[in-house]
């Protein structure tokens, strides 16, 4: 790519001075160099320093700068600017209360990531060394402990948005997972009864936004699928 | 003005590795502490590490401690204070274990043991063949330690206050620290923390050159909050810059591609580290590959139309191999470089990834600084630990996952010593009067100052300043034009002026409250390394070559010290290197090579 002008449309709200949130028109000039949406992000920032939105390590592990993109979640640091039809429209992403601009309260988010409680949970005395665990039973957390938090499954998902207080969400059930297929974990059982409830797990209708949106390619959706049926081999 | 304050037993500022393992050692010993960040804890920029924690365990062939002192003396060029170093490398068990226990999903070796993997400059037999010690989850270390951390804490309740920055360090009139300012980011309000023990735990400041693996928030809070504070920074004109960041984008590949057997090549495909280090080859320290890396591209070997990079090369690896131990870098090779290394070679350039020196502290954890008579004293109540910190193990040149090590060793002890001293329970020291004066001039210059410099502006100049005056070879004439330059630049930043004055997530506010620290972390780096007239580690110098009288232009006669650098007057002084152990005999002094 070249030298070119990329035209955005952003959600701005400041609650210190607009009465309302809109949609500011800017656009940037971007060089050889600018490949990602944060890059884009960066120069509009030197333009308009106003603009506000979460980011650090601008390669996709630390899952700062998560936002809505042309209408769908991902991390502005992945996403190739060249790939978005313009004006690139940013907004926060849905669901959560804004704080401002493109900056989220994540509150609701992480309380029903602590609620499963996402520590490994084994009660016998440690050993002196490491516990065992096979490279096949290993291989059972693959895809689960990558999680990055960043919100972009859970704030996709429209049973999330109905009752971000009462269901876990993809995110919080991917982790719930990930300890329940541990062979460490001796919470098995606590774990179950904790997501046995109208809500909690059983609102995932399988709609699958969060595999779609997911920037790190896991698959909450087959998680959750997995934890259901633990429930079932548990009940007969 | 009434600040309101919180009172704590102990303050830990920053949820990285280093934070989060002294929050752990804290929380678990029943005592209030608050843990500040200015991002959620899982986006601590340990979450970026890859290849591994260096650990001798042996899981997959004999090995020990001693050889891994051995190797980390020998990379820190015999800077690092050999006392920390035995502390380090005799801990590493121990606390990788913890992890394991905590829940960190490691790879498996098929008898179900963590996996180990090679990595540069760790060697079997004091320097004999490389041996397999980083302990690794894929690569993706970082991460899995990160978040088995966090999940431990969150199981010991520890007391998280997200997106708070620490503004500056509170000492009474004995010089005791006994808190710090912060602001919260959400809304602009200024607090004081009032504590019986500080630590800070704030990591790196890569962001003072324009290319760096490191996050955008690595912008040195601590060294700039402890410089202020009256208290040197140690070593700071030793930086590392790895080997293979990706061209361009200076997002990090794990030598951890190496330890699974990649090759660098340069346009004539060859296998240059042959020629620079017969023996470890493209393992050899990353001081080392760096140079070798530049010297090819500055003799017109380097690849691509601008003959500006080298090629990290995995394509002989069998794909399975890459998809289990790599996945990652596959992820990342294919996102910020468009190729797939299965099929195509990584182009890589040196990047800046690490800081070797910081705020000086014993083994311990505590914070000294020089007393009335110049010998090292303790900063009562204060502690540092993980990059922001100067343990010394590091040296002139730090080892591949030895950061990981370092950030879990020293988190630990730190903690340890916090409690210890908690434990044995004074009172709270009184806060001084003018406990937030400073942090609260800061913030009124910056609301107030009209017509003065961006924050890009200034970031931009310090960025370039760097980079073009102290970068992997450094030169007599280009350190002294940047030790001016950089104080000119500190002009520009003493001269900030943010449009935005907002009180609800400020980000403007912010990166120039961290602008403010970089310039402090800038300083101390151009102005140690003008000063020191050596090539040692990661400093070389055109004017110190390899001489039959100093192999590797390495002076040990005058340049076996440790630099300090005061903020007062742009000051230097040094100190003795500890070059012994806690126990047997030192490494003694020798050439290194590989």
């Amino acid at each position: 790519m070249t030298t070119r002008t990329v035209q955005f449309k952003i959600y701005r709200y400041d609650p210190d001075k607009d009465e309302r949130p809109y949609m500011q028109d800017i656009s940037v000039e971007l060089d050889v160099k600018d490949r990602k949406l944060l890059d884009a992000l960066t120069k509009l920032k030197a333009k308009d320093e106003g603009i506000a939105y979460r980011r650090s390590c601008r390669e996709g592990v630390c899952g700062s700068d998560a936002m809505n993109i042309n209408g769908k979640n991902g991390l502005a640091c992945l996403i190739d600017i060249d790939t978005l039809k313009q004006p690139i429209i940013l907004r926060p992403l849905p669901g959560l209360p804004v704080i401002r601009d493109l900056i989220v309260d994540m509150t609701q988010f992480f309380k029903q990531y602590h609620s499963i409680k996402p520590y490994l949970i084994n009660n016998d005395p440690p050993p002196e060394r490491e516990r065992l665990q096979s490279p096949e039973e290993r291989e059972e957390l693959n895809g689960l402990y990558e999680c990055i938090l960043c919100a972009c499954c859970s704030t996709s998902c429209p049973s999330f948005w109905w009752n971000p207080d009462k269901f876990v969400g993809p995110a919080g059930l991917l982790a719930a997972y990930r300890f329940l297929a541990d062979t460490r974990d001796q919470a098995t059982n606590e774990r179950l009864d904790n997501l046995e409830d109208p809500y909690r797990l059983f609102r995932c209708h399988t709609i699958m936004n969060c595999v779609d949106v997911c920037p790190k390619g896991l698959n909450p959706t087959q998680a959750i699928g997995k934890i259901k049926d633990m429930m079932l081999a548990r009940a007969v | 003005m009434n600040i309101p304050v919180y009172k704590f037993d102990a303050v830990i500022v920053g949820a990285g590795g280093a934070g989060l393992r002294s929050a752990i050692q804290l929380s678990e010993a029943g005592l209030k502490t608050a843990v500040l960040s200015k991002v959620f804890p899982t986006r601590s920029h340990t979450v970026a590490a890859q290849g591994g924690v260096a650990a001798s365990l042996g899981n997959s062939e004999e090995d020990n401690w001693r050889w891994h002192m051995y190797d980390t003396v020998k990379g820190s060029d015999w800077l690092g204070d050999q006392d920390a170093i035995e502390f380090m490398c005799r801990k590493a068990v121990e606390v990788v274990v913890d992890l394991e226990h905590y829940g960190m999903p490691f790879d498996r070796t098929d008898s179900g043991k963590i996996y180990q993997r090679p990595f540069g400059g760790h060697m079997s037999n004091f320097g004999e063949k490389p041996v397999r010690r980083a302990c690794a989850a894929a690569d993706r270390t970082g991460h899995a330690m990160l978040h088995a951390m966090y999940q431990r804490n969150v199981k010991a309740n520890t007391q998280f206050f997200v997106e708070w920055m620490a503004l500056d360090l509170i000492r009474d009139s004995e010089g005791h620290v006994v808190g710090v300012t912060a602001m919260e980011m959400e809304t602009g309000q200024v607090v004081i923390f009032h504590a019986r023990a500080v630590i800070f735990a704030t990591g790196g400041s890569g962001r003072i050159f324009a290319s760096s693996t490191n996050a955008f928030m690595n912008t040195g809070d601590g060294l700039g909050m402890t410089a202020r504070a009256g208290i040197p920074l140690e070593d700071m004109e030793f930086w590392q810059f790895h080997p293979t960041g990706v061209a361009g984008a200076g997002v990090l590949i794990t030598e951890g591609v190496r330890g699974e057997g990649g090759i660098l090549r340069n346009s004539n495909k060859e296998r240059f580290m042959e020629r620079y280090a017969p023996n470890a080859k493209d393992l050899a320290s990353r001081d080392v590959v760096s140079r070798a890396m530049t010297t090819e591209i500055k003799e017109g070997r380097g690849c691509g139309p601008h003959k500006d990079f080298l090629l990290l090369d995995i394509t002989h690896l069998d794909p399975a191999v890459i998809l289990k131990r790599l996945p990652g870098i596959r992820e990342i090779s294919i996102q910020f470089a468009g190729v797939d290394p299965i099929k195509e070679p990584i182009p890589v350039v040196p990047t800046c990834h690490y800081q070797m020196g910081g705020i000086p502290t014993r083994y311990d954890g505590r914070v000294v600084a020089p007393g009335a008579d110049g010998a090292s004293t303790v900063v009562p109540g204060f502690f540092a630990a993980g990059e922001c910190a100067c343990a010394s193990v590091h040296g002139a040149n730090r080892l591949g996952t030895n950061s990981l090590l370092d950030l879990l060793v020293f988190g630990k002890s730190a903690g340890d010593t916090a409690v210890e001293d908690l434990k044995a329970g004074h009172a709270h020291r009184d806060l001084p009067a003018d406990a937030a004066d400073k942090a609260r001039a800061r913030l009124d210059a910056l609301n107030e100052r009209q017509g003065g410099v961006s924050v890009a502006e200034a970031r931009a100049a310090i960025a370039g300043t760097m980079q073009a005056h102290a970068g992997v070879f450094r030169f007599s004439d280009l350190l002294q034009k940047g030790a001016a330059q950089i104080l000119e630049v500190e002009k520009m930043v003493h001269n900030l002026e943010i449009k935005d004055k907002s009180q609800t997530w400020n980000t403007a506010r912010i990166e120039a409250l961290e602008t403010q620290n970089l310039i402090e972390v800038a300083k101390a780096t151009m102005i140690s390394a003008e000063a020191r007239k050596e090539s040692r580690g990661a400093h070389v110098r055109d004017d110190a070559p390899d001489t039959p009288e100093f192999p590797n232009g390495r002076n040990d006669k005058e340049w076996l010290k440790h630099t300090l650098w005061f903020r007062e007057g742009n000051r230097i002084a040094y100190k003795p290197v500890h070059l012994q152990p806690l126990t047997g005999e030192p490494v003694a002094l020798k050439t290194r090579s590989y």
